[in-house]
């Protein structure tokens, strides 16, 4: 190696750099590791998620050479069916993109098209352009991203604020990193309609739906986290539980298990007070059983609990 | 007295400097940020130290938590009146305060024409001074 007496800021030709050391100084790996950890499955999101990461990473380190290259475009479109993480997915992102230095606070601001689109003449603008502020240094999610165009009117004004946005997400790539969520065949009639805003988006993640396993494993994370379990009993009648739900109408992934965990904790509750004479133990306070979940009507009826009230 | 030689206008803070660049701009904004202040942009064309209420350029900003968008409307506010004076304010709004907390001057006119003294002789020997902009002589929007 030869004596480099150059600045700090451009290294020599032949300096090296320490990817391992920059990659450790980063965090980066806790943050992949949380994300491993807690969103079960995904895997092609977490895919994705680690090539932007290994991205930013070598693009940082090419800094150092002086090697410049344009700031890589992050919008992203997330796609999948109801309660497949997309949202939870897009609060981590936020996490991520502050750690690897790609937005300075990291912060997540969720709108929906009622956020951005005025009821008159001359209000959507100013709408839209409040709301870019605030997701500045941060990440904006635009939640149901399809709404914003409604064909079937030409006079909306959601189409201003496609036209804002899209302005935002080329001038000031170093400000906000946009994201848009939407089931994928509306995204899609969504996109074909606007292609302005697709060639914009680098990132097209598709949520895939949970296999039966995956979302057991959700259910026990889920009552981990609030200091619930399964008896052996009651986890296997879950699991059947899920094999019946899984084939009704309706089915909306994770947030139907939240939903069917609620409440198996409504019956467990119940079962707890109708025995009033026994003492309670610890143990009956966190452990739901067999009953608590074999009680619902996806088993005698072949319907939902709450056919009106769940999505 | 508000002026001083070269007639560069002596409101709010760090005017005595050289004009602030983009970059320390941010870094007030971002010091009014983080102690939870909203701030403004406003802009005049009167220059008189009296004048304290400038006109609002758009509405304040609430909420936010990065300068970036800030400094989109101050370049906004730059491009619709160039030769203007602009300022940035932050508001502190706990109670007890409320009031401006921060004022400073982003923008200016290229020729700013200074204050004259005006002498008012009144009951035998008694003076009245005013401080009179030139720039006001003229109308509104037409002065620089």
């Amino acid at each position: 190696m030869s004596n480099t007496t150059n600045s700090e800021a451009s290294a020599a030709e032949d300096a090296r750099v320490d990817l391992e050391a920059e990659f450790k100084t980063s965090n980066i790996q806790e943050v992949l590791d949380k994300l491993d950890n807690e969103l079960i499955g995904l895997k092609p999101v977490k895919t994705r998620i680690r090539e932007v990461a290994a991205l930013l990473l070598v693009d940082r380190l090419r800094k150092k050479f002086e090697l410049s290259s344009e700031t890589p475009t992050l919008h992203m479109c997330f796609t999948g069916n109801p309660g497949t993480g997309k949202t939870t997915v897009a609060m981590r992102m936020g996490e991520i993109l502050k750690r690897l230095g790609y937005v300075r606070e990291g912060h997540l601001v969720t709108v929906t098209r009622d956020d951005l689109v005025g009821q008159y003449i001359g209000h959507t603008a100013p709408k839209t352009k409040e709301v870019i502020k605030k997701a500045m240094g941060g990440v904006l999610f635009i939640d149901e991203a399809y709404y914003l165009y409604k064909p079937e009117n030409e006079r909306d004004y959601g189409q201003e604020s496609i036209e804002i946005l899209l302005q935002v997400m080329e001038n000031n790539r170093d400000d906000l990193v946009v994201i848009l969520a939407g089931y994928k065949d509306k995204m899609d009639r969504f996109f074909q309609s606007n292609p302005g805003m697709r060639s914009r988006i680098a990132h097209h993640i598709d949520f895939p739906d949970y296999s039966a396993e995956e979302l057991l494993q959700i259910a026990k994370l889920m009552l981990a986290q609030q200091n619930y379990r399964f008896s052996a009993e009651g986890e296997k009648a879950f699991a059947e539980y899920l094999k019946l739900r899984m084939k009704l109408s309706h089915f909306s992934n994770a947030r139907s298990v939240r939903n069917a965990l609620d409440r198996a904790r409504l019956r467990q509750a119940n079962r707890l007070f109708a025995d009033t004479k026994k003492k309670l133990s610890k143990s009956d306070l966190i452990t739901l059983e067999a009953d608590d979940v074999l009680a619902s009507r996806v088993f005698s009826e072949g319907r939902t609990d709450a056919e009106d009230t769940e999505d | 007295m508000m002026t001083n030689h070269g007639n560069r206008v002596t409101q709010g803070q760090f005017s005595f400097l050289p004009d602030l660049t983009d970059e320390q701009i941010t870094a007030q904004i971002k010091y009014a940020l983080n102690n939870g202040w909203a701030v403004n942009v406003e802009y005049t064309d009167d220059p008189h130290p009296r004048n304290t209420y400038w006109e609002m350029f758009g509405m304040p900003m609430f909420d936010l938590k990065d300068p970036a968008g800030i400094l989109m409307e101050v370049n906004n506010c730059r491009k619709t009146f160039p030769n203007h004076y602009i300022r940035v304010t932050a508001f502190n709004s706990s109670r007890g305060v409320e009031s401006p907390t921060m004022s400073f001057i982003v923008n200016r006119p290229k020729n700013e024409p200074g204050f004259g003294l005006t002498r008012q002789e009144v009951d035998g020997r008694s003076i009245r001074y005013t401080v009179h902009s030139y720039a006001t002589d003229k109308a509104e929007g037409e002065r620089y």
